[in-house]
């Protein structure tokens, strides 16, 4: 469903993302791991076709997002880090803002795929209340709800559980879990827990490059009886 | 294209979503209307029919209102990461700078057309030549697309609204600047009658002043709309660099 071939970003003359690649298939849930500034938001962006490669291809169901990127975003749902909105919409507008400009142009079809996105991340209490007024979390479930709204086969999330509270991380988890069997999910987090709680493969990335990609369980067995943490540290030192 | 209207619609209404729209359009009206009847303007005292004394102080006050408009198109987007989200919805980067480019050039309209009360005032106190006033609106509506036009561009250069409006006064200043007689006279004065004359021709003011006084000419119209067209492609530019 996603693929990645030899992407490579400079900024400056700093290369922030150095030949990575990689597959993701649907089912998966694709964990993406890395220190601050290793390059996990700078990939995810070159992706979805927000920033442009200097070298290397992306392709999501097989469209190459440089040759005809409209077709690739059709295809991705993408909560970008910090869940951006349009803070003086309240959360009905802004769905159906999303909704609208996502093909679901008459009234009918748009307050259907806003209502089932309100129920789906809990967001009926606050739907017509503006999003500046909204606490983080709930902020968070709209940039979910927004992602979500046109049942995408991609789906690409930048720190979906940041900043929410500990039951909060756990619904969106099962969320994201439940519609796992049908889509290819790309997380990225510096949560340890969440790889193993929900993700069935992880790519740990230091410095633009990967330096591993296997399941959760492959990971725990390269140093046995050691933390994920500890593991983490070895790979991305 | 057809995603041009839920942008649009969206741009377009967030004006109202905030008090932004309530604020403008009453600064607005109440400047536009207190100097005509200023002793720079004498509404009154000219004892014309006309909304001349009202439309000459329009090339003047939009090089400050319009850029307030403009500032936030692309600045506020990129300032709260809302770019990233608009960029990533199945849109063109032409679709989106059209979207927002008429949303507020349809803010900017209906901010010109609520001084309809001024036009009927003049109805009422005399007979003014009804075509000409109408020329001079579509005039005013022309020039306001090309100001909001600059001022949408230097919005996409810049996260920061105050450097947004700045840049925004001083390119629209030049454009009223140009045609000013004290200028084009200095300019006169160094290069040969013709150049000056050809710089002279990108002001504002020159093309303004034929539809105020009731001539819609083909060359007016196209200068407008020309430099709209011009700076909504360097908006792609910018966006897409």
């Amino acid at each position: 469903m996603i693929e990645v071939t030899g992407l490579v970003k400079n900024y400056g003359t700093k290369r922030a993302v150095d030949g990575i690649s990689f597959k993701v298939n649907r089912g998966e849930i694709l964990g993406f791991l890395g220190p601050n500034g290793a390059g996990k938001s700078t990939t995810m962006k070159m992706l979805t076709g927000f920033i442009r490669a200097d070298a290397g291809t992306a392709s999501v169901g097989g469209i190459d997002v440089t040759v005809d990127p409209v077709a690739v975003k059709r295809q991705l749902g993408y909560l970008p880090e910090s869940a951006p909105a349009y803070p003086e919409m309240t959360v009905e507008e802004f769905l159906s803002f999303i909704a609208e400009v996502r093909g679901f142009r008459t009234a009918t079809a748009k307050r259907e795929r806003v209502e089932h996105v309100l129920g789906l991340t809990h967001l009926n209490s606050v739907r017509s209340q503006s999003i500046e007024t909204l606490s983080k979390g709930y902020k968070q479930r709209v940039g979910f709800a927004q992602a979500l709204i046109h049942n995408p086969p991609a789906l690409i999330l930048d720190e979906p559980t940041d900043g929410l509270d500990p039951n909060q991380k756990n619904e969106v988890r099962a969320l994201i879990k439940n519609m796992a069997a049908e889509k290819a999910v790309i997380l990225s987090t510096h949560i340890l827990e969440e790889v193993d709680a929900i993700c069935t493969r992880v790519i740990i990335i230091a410095r633009g490059r990967i330096v591993a990609d296997e399941t959760p369980a492959a990971l725990r067995a390269r140093q046995p009886g050691a933390r994920l943490d500890e593991i983490f540290r070895t790979l991305t030192a | 294209m057809s995603q041009i209207r839920p942008l649009f619609k969206r741009e377009f209404l967030g004006y109202f979503r905030s008090p932004v729209a309530y604020v403008f359009l009453i600064s607005f009206l109440v400047i536009s209307v207190s100097l005509a009847f200023s002793r720079y303007g004498n509404f009154f005292k000219n004892g014309t029919a006309s909304l001349e004394s009202y439309f000459i102080f329009f090339p003047w006050l939009f090089m400050f209102i319009v850029p307030a408009v403009g500032m936030r198109l692309w600045s506020e987007e990129k300032r709260a990461g809302t770019i990233e989200l608009l960029f990533t919805l199945p849109i063109t980067t032409l679709e989106a700078v059209l979207g927002k480019f008429l949303a507020g050039w349809a803010f900017l309209t209906l901010a010109i057309l609520l001084s309809f009360p001024m036009a009927l005032t003049v109805g009422f106190l005399g007979q003014p030549d009804w075509g000409v006033m109408a020329a001079t609106y579509l005039g005013a509506i022309l020039m306001a697309g090309a100001y909001l036009g600059i001022c949408a561009l230097t919005s996409a250069l810049t996260k920061n609204q105050v450097i947004s409006f700045v840049l925004s006064l001083a390119a629209c200043a030049v454009f009223v600047f140009l045609g000013l007689s004290s200028f084009t006279t200095t300019l006169e004065s160094i290069l040969p009658v013709s150049v000056a004359d050809m710089v002279s021709n990108f002001s504002f003011v020159t093309h303004f002043d034929a539809f105020t006084k009731g001539i819609i000419d083909p060359k007016d119209v196209i200068f407008f709309l020309s430099l709209m067209g011009f700076t909504l492609v360097l908006n792609v530019v910018a966006l897409e660099r």
